[in-house]
């Protein structure tokens, strides 16, 4: 199965909260786009069937007729009257910098100053539909789509300038936004070109793109296009727009999940001056002038609920095997279960076997922005400003809980303050909207910190059951693993195993979860790894002598070694206080290792992570600063996972929904850090979102058990300290 | 409601305000000073970091009637003539953020530091800093850019 072409990809079953594949058209006439663009220039990006068709796949449907536009267009680029370049994508930003890198790309193509390019991100009225920032695909599958179409438009200025001068094509150079004769006096502005024009380019075939290798622009440490907006304090994220005449929301939430309204009183919050009620059903909220007031009259609200006995994280384990969910794991994905050649032959030929289970509790992705919402409704139209990764799948989540049209719902999308893939529902925009369409006037609703640990998903909690076998060489020769509930992402092993089977199981979830940074990859890798050295022990095998004795893939290797290399892998002693460990992975087509070195205080029951070197293959690299700094921020992320993240929940209650009982990463948690990037110019490129975070748990468990002895198989592994 | 007198980044400003109203809800609601961020309203993430008279304040749990009559600064103030405050200007050299919703509450628990030690260890940052979240996790970039912003201000980099 080819790993690199794109069409192989799927949305991934544990990706829940997408419960409904959209059905979307976009309807403008191409005229009418362009007048209310202005004048000048315009390409569209066509998508082709298979390379970026994941982007904006829809329901099929034939084109309508008297629909001038296709319905599958990636993404466009506007040259105006002026010169003015602008690019509009349906991905967003929330941090991880693609703001810059496709600017980057752009530039790249188009011969540009970085700061001539203006970008308009997740707005569902201007920019193309999408299915939303997640699962690694900007960098795949957006960025060639702006290439095609930057470089699409820098032709179109050539034969501008020709039919201006002419003057010989190849005589012409695009350098600086300025057309040159580089053998005559001719050179122009783009905006002296494209003044008076009304050019619409609908790119359909591949065009010629600058050959990676010979970047300048695109491939440098470019920095933070707007980064002065956000040390300033300027820049406004959801929870910081006004608009006149705005009221702030609130909602009475459930004493706890799948309670049931016994009795309801709302007399008291009606009577606060300037509070409005609205009830619709389940739906109970309050608008004030200020929050304070919102605040307090959801307090004045005399409610009582029924609740229900529920799990708790102390019987999940053996709850989700209990609850299994019938049907094959796969959703709506595709294979669940992969296998290769025969669990019996292999178990036959096994020298030795070993059996592990694993167990990974729920974890919350914690942005630091909370969710938040901005509903304007005015003229039967709703607008709303909100954070989220799918800009239009919350429009459509909008149009269907308000009975509106879709043509009526706008969603914008403003720089937000991180997701980490725990922004992919629009709870806040459709709450906000509620309230708006009720009172008539905009709203805004913040979530707290408490509501953002309790009504969002979080990363499903798992069992993982390992069964394998070796032969007397220390080559693997059976592989049989299987998920519970935690997911199916990075199931599938690398390693070559002649007789393998991995397979992922639905089970019934006591609470909400979703999609989270790698999703269960970050779960398969933490147990697949640690396993993997369980095995190397078991044969008196170094670690990484083990991995490479069972791995073929050429990538998978490299990036193995040159984190060995870097980090002196071979050199390195585990005693009682210090511990160091490995692992790799292999998730969204991006290849990852990572070796950690931890200090085990035996007194104070503690680990420490000291040192991470970590090595990192996605192909082509556009930002060597920014990569690195997600890299290093999934470390730090990572960490927390690994030793002490955890929800606790009982009866339907989140039992730690704040800081100091949900304790994440901080300062005094850092490693010191090496990244060693493997910028592969010669192969498509991969995003980097999500996959450097998979190894860093593994290696961590790797390295306690090489000072301890001890395997620790529940994620996380040191809530409440080492204990050996 | 009560009447209090705030002075922030210089300015005079005369309020009214429900009874222990916080100082970061005045900031971000009454004055659309919005750099200082809510992150959790419970002074554990340090996203509402503010100085006043210089030392670094979590404004969720400040009352703002508390803080009458002294100097407050937000990351508004720091900016002087269109040129970014040596710390600033640090966290953009270092690219010390990703998402940047901690970087203002950062940014004023880092001047708070240096202003009190002008050659902080990397562990004595580490110690003033422990109450300040970056979930985007640029803890080590914040370091390099506090250590850049210390070196700057000594050398008379402005």
């Amino acid at each position: 199965m080819n790993q690199n072409n794109p069409s192989n990809w799927m949305i991934e079953p544990e990706r829940y909260e997408l419960y409904s594949a959209p059905m979307y058209t976009f309807d403008l006439n191409r005229r009418q786009f362009l007048r209310t663009m202005g004048g000048g220039v315009l390409v569209l990006s066509l998508l082709s069937q298979n390379v970026t068709a994941q982007e904006t796949r829809r329901e099929s449907r034939g084109r309508q007729s008297g629909q001038d536009l296709p319905d599958e267009i990636g993404a466009w680029l506007h040259i105006g009257e002026d010169g003015e370049i602008t690019i509009f994508t349906g991905k967003v930003e929330v941090g991880q910098n693609i703001r810059t890198s496709l600017a980057q790309v752009v530039a790249e193509e188009l011969h540009t100053p970085l700061n001539t390019i203006k970008m308009v991100m997740g707005d569902t009225d201007l920019t193309p539909y999408d299915a939303g920032t997640f699962g690694s695909r900007t960098t795949p599958a957006m960025s060639p789509q702006l290439r095609r179409v930057a470089a699409a438009a820098r032709e179109i200025l050539i034969d501008l300038a020709v039919k201006e001068s002419e003057v010989d094509r190849s005589l012409f150079v695009v350098s600086e936004g300025k057309v040159s004769n580089r053998e005559g006096d001719q050179s122009y502005s783009f905006g002296e070109l494209t003044k008076g024009q009304e050019i619409v380019q609908t790119l359909e075939d591949n065009i010629s793109l600058t050959p990676v290798d010979e970047w300048k622009v695109a491939g440098t440490s470019t920095p933070k296009v707007d980064g002065r907006l956000f040390v300033t304090g300027e820049h406004r994220y959801t929870c910081d727009m006004t608009l006149p005449g705005m009221l702030y929301g609130k909602i009475l939430r459930p004493s706890s999940f799948n309670a049931t309204l016994t009795s309801l009183d709302t007399k008291e919050a009606e009577a606060i001056p300037g509070v409005s009620v609205v009830r619709d059903g389940n739906f109970i909220g309050v608008t004030a002038p200020d929050p304070i007031t919102a605040r307090r009259a959801i307090e004045a609200i005399q409610a009582e609920w029924k609740s229900e006995s529920q799990p708790s994280d102390e019987e999940i384990f053996d709850y989700l095997k209990g609850h299994p969910v019938e049907g094959r794991g796969g959703g709506w994905g595709g294979s669940s279960q992969e296998s290769g050649g025969s669990l019996q032959e292999g178990f036959a030929k096994s020298k030795q076997t070993l059996e592990e289970t694993y167990h990974i509790h729920y974890i919350a992705h914690v942005p630091l922005e909370t969710r938040a919402a901005l509903a304007d409704w005015k003229d039967g139209k709703l607008t709303v400003w909100t954070g989220t990764q799918r800009p239009f799948g919350v429009q459509n989540e909008l149009a269907q809980a308000l009975q509106i049209p879709r043509e009526n719902v706008r969603v914008i999308m403003p720089d937000t303050g991180s997701g980490y893939g725990g922004k992919h529902t629009g709870e806040a925009a459709v709450e906000a909207a509620r309230l708006a369409v009720a009172v008539k006037k905009p709203i805004k609703l913040v979530w707290s910190r408490e509501e953002e640990f309790t009504w969002a998903y979080f990363r499903p909690a798992g069992v993982i059951d390992i069964k394998s076998g070796l032969d007397e060489e220390g080559r693997i020769t059976v592989w049989d693993f299987h998920n519970y509930n935690s997911g199916g992402s990075g199931i599938r092993a690398l390693y070559d195993i002649p007789h393998q089977n991995s397979q992922f199981h639905r089970t019934e979830s006591p609470l909400r979860q979703g999609s989270y940074r790698a999703l269960a990859a970050t779960a398969n890798h933490f147990a697949r790894e640690s396993h993997i050295d369980s095995l190397a022990h078991e044969m008196k095998i170094d670690p990484l002598e083990f991995r490479l004795k069972n791995i073929k893939d050429e990538r998978l290797r490299n990036v193995l070694t040159a984190a060995a290399e870097a980090f002196g892998w071979s050199e390195k002693k585990s005693t009682e206080d210090r511990g160091f460990g490995l692992a790799c992975g292999f998730e969204k087509n991006g290849y990852v290792a990572t070796c950690a070195e931890v200090e085990i205080d035996r007194q104070k029951k503690q680990v420490r992570v000291l040192r991470v070197v970590e090595s990192f293959d996605c192909g082509p690299i556009i930002n060597p600063e920014h990569i690195k700094n997600q890299i290093e921020g999934m470390i730090l992320m990572g960490i927390g996972g690994a030793l002490f993240e955890a929800i606790r929940f009982e009866n339907g209650k989140i039992r730690n929904p704040n800081f100091s009982e949900y304790r994440v990463p901080r300062f005094g948690d850092t490693p010191k850090m090496e990244i060693v990037l493997i910028d592969r110019k010669d192969i498509a490129p991969a995003g980097a979102g999500e996959t450097p975070i998979v190894t860093v748990a593994p290696a961590i468990g790797n390295a306690i058990y090489n000072s301890t002895g001890t395997r620790l198989r529940t994620l996380p592994m040191t809530p409440n300290g080492l204990k050996v | 409601m009560d009447k209090i007198e705030l002075k922030i980044n210089g300015r005079a400003h005369s309020l009214e305000v429900h009874e222990n109203q916080s100082l970061l809800n005045v900031l971000r609601d009454e004055l659309d000073l919005t750099g200082t961020k809510y992150g959790c309203g419970e002074g554990q993430c340090g996203a509402c970091t503010v100085l006043v008279e210089g030392t670094p304040m979590r404004s969720c749990v400040t009352p703002a009637a508390s803080v009458q009559g002294h100097e407050i600064t937000t990351i508004e103030g720091l900016e002087r003539d269109g040129q970014l405050h040596p710390m600033q200007q640090a966290f953009l050299d270092e690219d010390a953020l990703q998402c940047g919703y901690c970087t203002p509450g950062m940014i004023l628990s880092a001047i708070a530091l240096v202003n009190n030690n002008d050659n902080p260890s990397e562990a004595e940052i580490v110690d003033a800093m422990q109450g300040n979240i970056c979930r985007c996790g640029t803890y080590s970039r914040i370091v390099a850019a506090i250590q850049r912003a210390a070196h700057n201000t000594k050398e008379g980099v402005r």
